[in-house]
């Protein structure tokens, strides 16, 4: 693959290693500057926003109302998705892909550097107008994540201009980052590094910067078309103008649907490095792992309607969508057997790594589960916009996109630092999340069964024992929290040292170079076996 | 403290029920087997047990099997959901037809066959959402009119709304339909036991989407016509009251007084109690152009509201004694000392002129 | 030409444009969310002027940005991989813009397909018409919308149709262009791409002649209902992308010209301009179809 004659190392070229001061991170071209900085980012906004959810829990925690309005309550649950799904999950698969990808490969950089980091610094900005929404006079966005018209055009509040912006300026930063993804992936591969030889995070990342390229500017068509609903007289999503209200879910959804997918391929490709390094055993049925990837990107497009089932779809749209959905179940089950069988007669340790991602397969699988059952159309009425629902994309989520980023970072965080993390700090962090996500998130498939509608400040009473234990579940949740930031700065400020193999098992390019990883990877491409 | 899905009270919505644990025990299972495989290896296979790890890392046979045997569950699911499916969307042959309009945030209901139609409001006290007084049984779930239907007969519900999307759900009858402005959707249910049935919003509409329930009587067949007649008769009294009204003049302080009840139920959900609106999302009244100018304009917005805004028209909602009132009061409450007394027969007047 | 020193992917040191760009768009969302709020609550603010400035640092921006990225390459900085990167960027992000367009035709074909004759009573929706629109007729050019609006369409001949004939045949100047550019015609290479220049120019123009007899003769407006709606959004959409096109040709015709920049084998920022131009045209073409002439 290479005309060039990548071998001359030449010295005269001044070797710059990290810059200093604040002026690195700013003008920062580094592709491991950058990841720490979305790594960061996304920590903080995971913060924010579960600061937000402790919010609607503590409201939930009694019926009636106690500490907020409803529209306030409101504009918590819309900002608490918006900043978990934009701001914390999205940005943290976006750091780790800018820290990994290149070393994964034996690239020397992301492919367009500087590209690179206007795409970071784009999200702090575009978060800062989010939040500044929320001081308006009128209150932020409240009309959901979701942002169903007309609650969010012809009902909504000023603070409307000021969000389509932001997702505008969001939605431009990734693309731009997914953009660099795949040109790193496609171009800068090592001589010998074959689409086959691709590490499965790899992999998976091509294929979510596929998505996000696909569908990121129909959500930024779909902000313009409530933007001009909204402030410049049109009537996309109005009857009296020959619009429709459902259209504007359709467009959403064709966004939102690829959306979820975004958030849990990259999941899957950390799970998929971490199960066979503890297992000490390869990956089992890799090819089958990436079609399975491929398939389920596919399918993404064409189940988006399945959130839709109550709008009064024709028959045959609801079947359609209802079949579709239900076949992603098939790749998805390929990939959870196939960890399964890597498991399966291998040689297990359990490190904190392992720990999180065997709770992932387990708890990403009841979500999964819990996905199939809203699935099936005529149930669905039954379930849908309740807290069954709720349960059901808060265990894929946090039990899966925020469970896999903590075990990846948890994998890699000696390769970053070059010292070992706190264990028993660690493993504390695991136990108490596992326990407290698991009251926190379970017991709303029961309240959901049972009628509690999604959305509401203030419930009837017989929702109210099972409301304070998921409140209790939250706070603790959110607290064990507290130590995954403990175990980090220690980790930065020193610790045993790391050895560059890290774990046992550990195989790929990342684990040949020294821990911590040279400012500068593989200005001369590795030999590939 | 109910745990699971309710059977409901309708052979669909108990077929959707009988769907729902089908597909949970399925679930299960697949889950019992997985993890269980997963779990004995966790337990058999440790590297602290001494063993070494094997060798093999594919095989196509499995491979194909674990993707074929999934799908065939998946098949098997999908029979007795498209029957139910296709059970639910079939509308036709109804006994009787209602129409269910949402609107921030209330219901209205319309019969189609009979001469009646009315709002149904949350009947919970302010009081008690605030924590000052303890709550009812039915807190939240409490409505000033209920929707009264036959049992045993097909009842067909035209869904629509006035503003927002709305969603009209009623678990036990396992119907969940949303209310899309511009476009009616169609469901249908056929109750076997008569009782009180209750459901709520299920589409977030704004402020108080929490706040929007349902209930539905379902009634003897015999006892519904008896029902019916008398509501009928009730509001065709009404209608005929009304038009004795026009005759007559309400003093000031009747007007303020029935103005202010009008006001505090119907509008101060958004201009406030205290007629200073929500800075940013809905105009103060107080001090208003429009409240202290021209009365026919004052009019014209509470009746037909104000296109392209929040502002509904309250002209088919309420009657002519409440709205005189409310124009009244707007003008005089807060300082807006106009000393406008508006009746009944400016209204009729105006809807007249159009 | 092929400079050793420098055959390994370059990875440039620190830059500033990056954040100086960050500072741009956080301007322009943050101005523009504001300024439409100051002309909807008719009030005067500091929106419309943020937006400007947020404009004129991201145009600050590229001019800095290009001219580094111009100097290196001039510099026999880039590599052969590199100039790989800068052409799977592009393509993939005129990817991107496709699917901005296929929000707005998704838009448009949602109306004609369902929303329209559903109002009108089509599939489950007969209630729709008989009980809420029992006035309104479903047909397409929506020349009367459910609530009574008025307007009328736009033909697709007239300035429509010399329109797409303009662009159509800027697309084969602008390749003519470049086949001059591998060829090393310079002469071919001005020519073609200096007409095609003018021929963006004059569709502008044109596009504007149209919009103010659109507005002013024939009372079809933005606020005209799904048919104006689709049709200022996705003609709108497509005049800006038009626009773009012409000022990164304009650029590249200026760089030829003064500068005498690019070389048969070495003229990405060219290529990238020329691709989107072709892309600019091909949207144009589905719009001619779909927006006028269906
Ligand atoms: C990471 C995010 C993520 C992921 C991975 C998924 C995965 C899936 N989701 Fe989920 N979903 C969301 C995030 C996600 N979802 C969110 C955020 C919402 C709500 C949005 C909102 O309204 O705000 C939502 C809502 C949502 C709905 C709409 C509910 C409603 O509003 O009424 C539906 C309905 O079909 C659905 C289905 C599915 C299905 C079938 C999968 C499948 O991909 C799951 C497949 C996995 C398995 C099935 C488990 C493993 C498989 C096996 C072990 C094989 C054998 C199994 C069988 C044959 C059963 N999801
Ligand atoms: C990846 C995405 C993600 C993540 C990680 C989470 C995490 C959490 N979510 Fe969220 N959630 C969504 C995505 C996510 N959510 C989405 C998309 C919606 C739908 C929005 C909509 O309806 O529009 C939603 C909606 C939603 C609701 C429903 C609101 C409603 O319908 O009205 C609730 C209610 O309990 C909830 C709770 C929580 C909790 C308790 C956490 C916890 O896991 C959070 C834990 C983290 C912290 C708490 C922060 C860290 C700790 C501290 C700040 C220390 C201080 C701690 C204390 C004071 C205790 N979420
Ligand atoms: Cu009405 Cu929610
Ligand atoms: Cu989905």
């Amino acid at each position: 693959m290479s005309t060039t004659n990548l071998n001359a190392d030449n010295h005269a070229e001044e070797h710059h290693g990290a810059p200093s001061g604040i002026m690195r991170w700013l003008l920062t071209t580094n592709h491991k500057d950058i990841g720490s900085l979305y790594l960061l980012f996304s920590l903080l906004m995971f913060f924010i926003g579960g600061g937000m959810a402790m919010v609607i829990r503590a409201e939930l925690f009694q019926p009636g109302l106690q500490i907020v309005e409803p529209d306030f309550f409101n504009q918590m649950t819309t900002v608490h998705g918006l900043i978990m799904v934009f701001g914390a999950v999205m940005p943290a698969f976006v750091g780790l892909a800018n820290w990994m990808v290149p070393m994964m490969i034996g690239a020397p950089d992301m492919a367009l550097p500087r590209m690179n980091n206007w795409s970071f610094w784009i999200l702090p900005f575009a978060f800062l107008i989010l939040l500044m929404s929320l001081f308006m006079e009128g209150g932020g966005p409240n009309f959901g994540w979701t942002f169903y018209a007309p609650l969010s055009t012809t009902y909504s509040n000023d603070s409307t201009a000021l969000f389509v912006f932001s997702v505008h300026i969001m939605g431009i930063s990734s693309i731009m980052g997914a953009i660099n993804v795949i040109v790193t992936i496609f171009n800068l591969r090592a001589p010998g590094m074959t689409f086959m030889k691709m590490p499965l995070f790899v992999w998976t990342w091509l294929i979510t910067a596929f998505l996000l390229i696909a569908v990121m500017p129909v959500l930024a068509g779909a902000v313009t078309m409530v933007l001009t609903d909204k402030y410049f007289l049109t009537s996309f999503f109005s009857a009296a103008g020959g619009g429709d209200p459902v259209m504007f879910q359709h467009i959403f959804w064709f966004f939102g649907h690829p959306e979820v997918y975004i958030m849990i391929l990259p999941a899957f490709g950390i799970i998929s490095q971490i199960v066979p390094t503890f297992s000490r055993k390869k990956l089992f049925g890799y090819s089958s792992m990436v079609y399975a990837t491929a398939s389920i990107a596919l399918l993404s497009f064409v189940v988006w309607a399945h959130h839709m089932f109550t709008t009064g779809m024709p028959l045959a749209g609801e079947l359609f969508f209802m079949y579709c959905t239900m076949l992603i179940s098939v790749p998805t089950g390929v990939k959870v057997f196939n960890w399964v069988a890597t498991m399966w007669r291998g040689s297990l340790t359990f490190e904190v790594p392992m720990m999180f991602s065997i709770a992932f397969i387990v708890l990403f699988t009841i979500g999964g589960f819990s996905g199939l059952m809203l699935a099936i159309t005529p149930a669905d009425f039954q379930y849908h916009d309740t807290y069954f629902v709720v349960a059901h994309f808060h265990y894929v989520l946090v039990t899966g996109a925020i469970f896999s980023i903590m075990a990846g970072a948890y994998y890699w965080l000696p390769k970053w630092t070059g010292y070992m993390f706190d264990e028993k700090l660690a493993k504390a962090h695991f136990w108490l999340s596992l326990v407290s996500v698991n009251v926190l998130f379970f017991p709303m498939h029961f309240v959901g069964l049972a009628g509690m509608p999604r959305r509401i400040p203030d419930y009837a009473t017989q929702f109210a024992d099972f409301n304070a234990v998921i409140s209790i579940g939250g706070f603790a949740f959110g607290l064990s929290q507290l130590l995954f930031v403990a175990v980090v700065y220690k980790c930065i400020k020193g610790g045993e040292k790391a050895t560059d193999q890290v774990w046992e098992g550990a195989e790929g390019l990342e684990w040949e170079v020294p821990s911590p990883a040279p400012y500068h990877t593989f200005e001369t491409p590795p030999d590939i076996k | 403290m109910r745990l699971n899905m309710t059977k409901g009270v309708t052979d669909i919505s108990a077929s959707v029920y009988d769907l729902h644990m089908i597909i949970f025990y399925i679930c299960c299972v697949i889950g019992i087997v997985v993890f269980g495989i997963m779990f004995w290896s966790i337990i058999h296979h440790r590297k602290s047990k001494g063993v070494k790890p094997a060798n093999f890392h594919e095989s196509t046979k499995v491979e194909i099997l674990w993707t074929a045997i999934p799908f065939v569950i998946l098949i098997a699911m999908a029979f007795p959901a498209t029957k139910t499916l296709i059970e639910m969307e079939d509308t036709s042959d109804a006994d009787l037809t209602v129409q269910v309009t949402g609107s921030q945030w209330k219901w209205h209901y319309r019969y189609f066959e009979h001469e009646l139609d009315y709002y149904s409001l949350l009947a919970t006290p302010q009081a008690e959402i605030r924590n000052e007084r303890a709550k009812s049984a039915n807190y939240l779930l409490e409505v000033d009119r209920p929707l009264v239907i036959p049992t045993g007969q097909k009842v067909r519900f035209l869904i629509t709304s006035d503003d927002v999307i709305h969603s009209w759900w009623v678990p036990e009858f396992a119907i969940k339909k949303d209310a899309n402005p511009g476009f009616i959707n169609e469901a249908w249910t056929r109750v076997n036991e008569p009782g009180i049935y209750r459901g709520q919003c299920a589409e977030l509409c704004g402020k108080d989407h929490g706040f929007m329930p349902i209930v539905v009587i379902a009634k003897e067949p015999a006892e519904f016509k008896k029902w019916m007649a008398e509501q009928t008769a009730i509001a065709k009294q009404a209608k005929e009251e009304e038009q004795k009204l026009l005759a007559m003049n309400m003093s000031m302080e009747e007007l303020m007084t029935l103005g202010e009840k009008a006001y505090m139920a119907n509008c101060a959900a958004c201009h406030q109690a205290n007629g200073q609106g929500i800075p940013g999302v809905f105009p103060a009244l107080k001090d208003s152009a429009i409240a202290l100018g021209d009365v026919k304009q004052h009019i014209d917005i509470v009746v037909n509201g104000r296109a392209g805004t929040a502002m509904q028209g309250y002209g088919k909602q309420l009657g002519l004694k409440d709205l005189a009132a409310i124009v009244t009061y707007e003008r005089n409450a807060w300082g807006n000392n106009t000393g406008d007394a508006v009746q009944a027969a400016a209204i009729n007047e105006f809807l007249a002129g159009k | 030409m092929n400079n050793n020193e420098y055959e390994k992917y370059y990875v440039p040191a620190q830059s500033p444009w990056p954040i100086v760009g960050a500072i741009g768009l956080f301007c322009i969302a943050f101005g523009a969310g504001n300024y439409v709020n100051d002309v909807k609550n008719e009030v005067t603010g500091f929106g419309g002027y943020l937006l400007l400035a947020g404009i004129a640092i991201i145009i600050f921006m590229l001019v800095g940005w290009f001219r580094n990225v111009i100097d290196e390459s001039m510099a026999g900085m880039y590599s052969k991989q590199l100039d790989r990167s800068f052409r799977q960027g592009m393509s993939w992000f005129i990817f991107s813009e496709v699917m901005f367009f296929c929000a707005f035709f998704g838009a448009l074909l949602y109306a004609r397909v369902f929303s329209i004759p559903w109002l009108g009573g089509a599939s489950n929706n007969a209630m729709t018409h008989e009980v809420l629109w029992p006035a309104f007729e479903a047909i397409w050019p929506l020349t009367t919308t459910p609530s009574g609006q008025v307007t009328e369409a736009m033909g697709w001949n007239g300035l429509p149709l010399i329109n797409t004939i303009i662009l159509l045949i800027s697309s084969v100047t602008c390749h003519f262009a470049h086949v001059g550019l591998e060829q090393d015609k310079r002469k071919q290479l001005k020519w073609g791409l200096g007409i095609t220049v003018l021929l963006g120019v004059i569709f502008l123009f044109l596009q504007v002649e149209e919009y103010t007899h659109a507005y002013q003769e024939m009372g079809l407006m933005l606020s005209s209902g799904m048919y104006g709606n689709t049709f200022y959004l996705l003609t709108g959409f497509h005049g800006l992308h038009v626009t773009l096109g012409t000022i990164m040709l304009f650029i590249m015709f200026l760089r030829i010209v003064i500068k005498d920049h690019f070389t048969p084998e070495n003229h990405f920022g060219f290529q990238a301009a020329s691709w989107y131009w072709h892309f600019v045209d091909v949207v144009w073409v589905c719009l001619f179809i779909f927006v006028y002439i269906m």
